[in-house]
């Protein structure tokens, strides 16, 4: 276990050197010069820029500039944000917390949906059931995910006038406590449902898969044998078994849902990360685009990682093959 | 050959997917003989809702928004093909050079394709893009260098398996070289199933390509869906069918890739052969 855990953290340490030197790459991949790439192009103030050249030693060879770079980023110095006067690292993070509030509730529906409609499906292939699971999961495949958000918004907000149209909070709303909770909770409805569907569609079809698998085991057979119900098998010996890929594809789709959340962000206004990266586009703000880029794919390591060792965990199997 | 349409015409869905995508490529070419079907054409008929006259409705500056859908075939299609074609050749050539000589260089290759698949390729491309500029040959070709990793696994495993058959050694017993027997018996006797992904790719290069437009990053003299979803985001509370039909025509798209996807990967299925 403990040979398994160190050599995945090693490898999680190598993709996050690669993901820094790529991100270091980007500035210079870019025609021009790589100055501009550094400040992008929302006026800064005077001598700034030729501090940011000694700074990050744009007249010394390659490799001295990646270790210069890399010092800033140790120290947290992800740039400055002129547009927003903000350090690019606090910026994001005062961004992280409406994300995540928005992915983690469509990770929940997803995987729970998902999960038990994958479980009802699979013993029926052909049924009724199974022909839902597979629509779903094309239509989750196959649809833009920003577009759902839009059409959401046409029929719930615009036409019915069920829900709000965009933001997080009701702009003229003085609601405290609980009160302010459920005002958020309610914002969130639509744009939550937008991100769950592609979420569902691939646990849906992972769920499906795995469960047909774990029903040809031979314990299966011999839970049968035993007489037991044909649920009772289902419940208590095929799903433990059948979910081990099933968190393995929710953890390694992270980076995915985090994506979709982006997307998502920009239709409803919500003031996350998705926000941030369309102002940062119009603005030209590239230390910000190149921050989110790095905090995005650094935490999806770690989400993959934790995956790992939840895999290694759920499944002993894994354990001794390392 | 023969048995291969055979088989995807006994695939119904595959069928009626195939023919939905043909249909769309003749209209994306044919559409540019119509004349009076312009995207660009501006009029007073600002903001009309669909009728008789305008099947699909205006935008703010007046123009066909049928039009616009009927032009943006050209760039999803485009763009779709071009970015499956980079990824495939790039998957092919790396996964059948990993699986064949394996060793360190397998190693090697497989870590570099699992960091390109746990980076989140659509920031890292919408990073890209907004600072080297628009232009759909950078995003065919960011798309394409994002997407080679799944082909390369599905070709490691095919050559893998192929490369230990007997006709294989029966070559090698000829005295010709290694890499001729890469290139010439084992490549093109593992490369079918590496089809079905290649299908697949096209359609998420699609959905790539009109999130990218969505989000104002390529050139807005370019119509395309993506770009239409962007200016019809302004103008959810007035003008529902600006957003709709671009919409509606991505969804359709990337569905028929993906359904004739699995249709061809359900052909080329080894477990699927009788």
């Amino acid at each position: 276990m403990r040979g398994y855990i160190v050599s995945r953290l090693a490898w999680g340490i190598v993709i996050v050197l690669c993901i820094l030197i790529l991100n270091f790459l980007i500035v210079h991949l870019v025609p021009g010069d790589p100055l501009h790439a550094l400040l992008g192009d929302f006026p800064v103030p005077p001598g700034y820029a030729e501090k940011m050249r000694a700074d990050f030693g744009l007249d010394q060879p390659l490799l001295t500039q990646l270790w210069l770079y890399l010092q800033h980023l140790v120290r947290g110095d992800l740039g400055f944000s002129f547009a927003n006067r903000m350090p690019v690292l606090d910026l994001i993070l005062a961004r992280l917390g409406p994300t995540l509030l928005l992915m983690l509730p469509a990770l929940f529906l997803s995987a729970v949906l998902g999960v038990a409609l994958g479980v009802t499906a699979a013993p029926r292939a052909g049924s009724a059931q199974d022909g839902a699971l597979t629509a779903i999961s094309l239509f989750g495949y196959s649809v833009p995910i920003f577009w759902l958000g839009q059409m959401l918004v046409i029929v719930f907000a615009i036409q019915l006038g069920w829900l709000p149209v965009s933001g997080m909070r009701d702009m003229r709303g003085s609601a405290q406590g609980f009160g302010a909770w459920l005002d958020v909770a309610w914002h969130l409805v639509l744009p939550a449902l937008s991100v769950t569907i592609y979420y569902l569609a691939v646990v849906a079809r992972v769920a499906r898969a795995s469960v047909i698998e774990a029903l040809h085991h031979d314990y299966v057979l011999t839970a049968k044998a035993k007489g037991l119900s044909k649920r009772y098998i289902l419940w208590h010996h095929v799903l433990p078994n059948a979910m081990i890929p099933v968190v393995t594809v929710i953890g390694y789709n992270f980076g995915q849902s985090l994506t979709g959340a982006i997307l998502v962000e920009t239709v409803f206004a919500w003031p996350g990360m998705g926000n941030l990266f369309i102002t940062s586009i119009a603005n030209r703000d590239y230390p910000v685009l190149q921050g989110i880029f790095l905090v995005t794919a650094v935490s999806v390591v770690i989400v993959n990682l934790l995956t790992d060792l939840l895999y290694a965990y759920l499944d002993p199997r894994v354990r001794t093959l390392h | 050959m023969r048995k291969f349409l055979s088989d995807i015409a006994s695939q119904r869905s595959g069928l009626i997917a195939f023919g939905f995508i043909v249909a769309l490529a003749l209209a994306g070419v044919l559409v540019g003989f119509v004349p009076g079907l312009d995207p660009h054409t501006l009029s007073n008929d600002a903001l009309l809702p669909p009728s008789a006259q305008y099947l699909m409705g205006t935008d703010d500056l007046g123009r066909s928004v049928l039009a616009g859908v009927l032009y943006g075939i050209r760039i999803s299609l485009t763009v779709g093909f071009f970015a499956a074609l980079v990824a495939t050749f790039l998957g092919i050539l790396i996964g059948a050079v990993s699986g064949f000589y394996g060793g360190w260089l397998d190693t090697f290759i497989m870590r570099v394709a699992e960091f390109f698949q746990v980076v989140p390729s659509f920031i890292l491309a919408a990073v890209i893009v907004a600072m080297s500029g628009p232009g759909l040959p950078q995003i065919v070709l960011i798309v394409g260098l994002l997407s080679w990793p799944q082909v390369a696994r599905v070709m490691r495993g095919e050559v893998m398996r192929v490369k230990q058959l007997e006709f294989v050694d029966a070559v090698r017993c000829m005295g010709i070289p290694e890499h001729k027997v890469l290139f010439g018996e084992v490549i093109p006797n593992a490369v079918s199933p590496v089809l079905a992904v290649g299908t697949l790719i096209v359609g998420q290069a699609i959905l790539l390509e009109a999130a990218l437009s969505f989000l104002g990053l390529t050139s807005a003299e370019l119509v395309s869906w993506g770009r239409m979803l962007n200016s019809g985001q302004r103008m959810l509370f007035n003008a529902w069918w600006l957003s709709f039909f671009p919409g509606i025509a991505i969804f359709l798209t990337v569905l028929a890739f993906n359904v004739f996807g699995d249709a061809v990967g359900a052909v080329f299925n080894p477990r699927n052969r009788r």
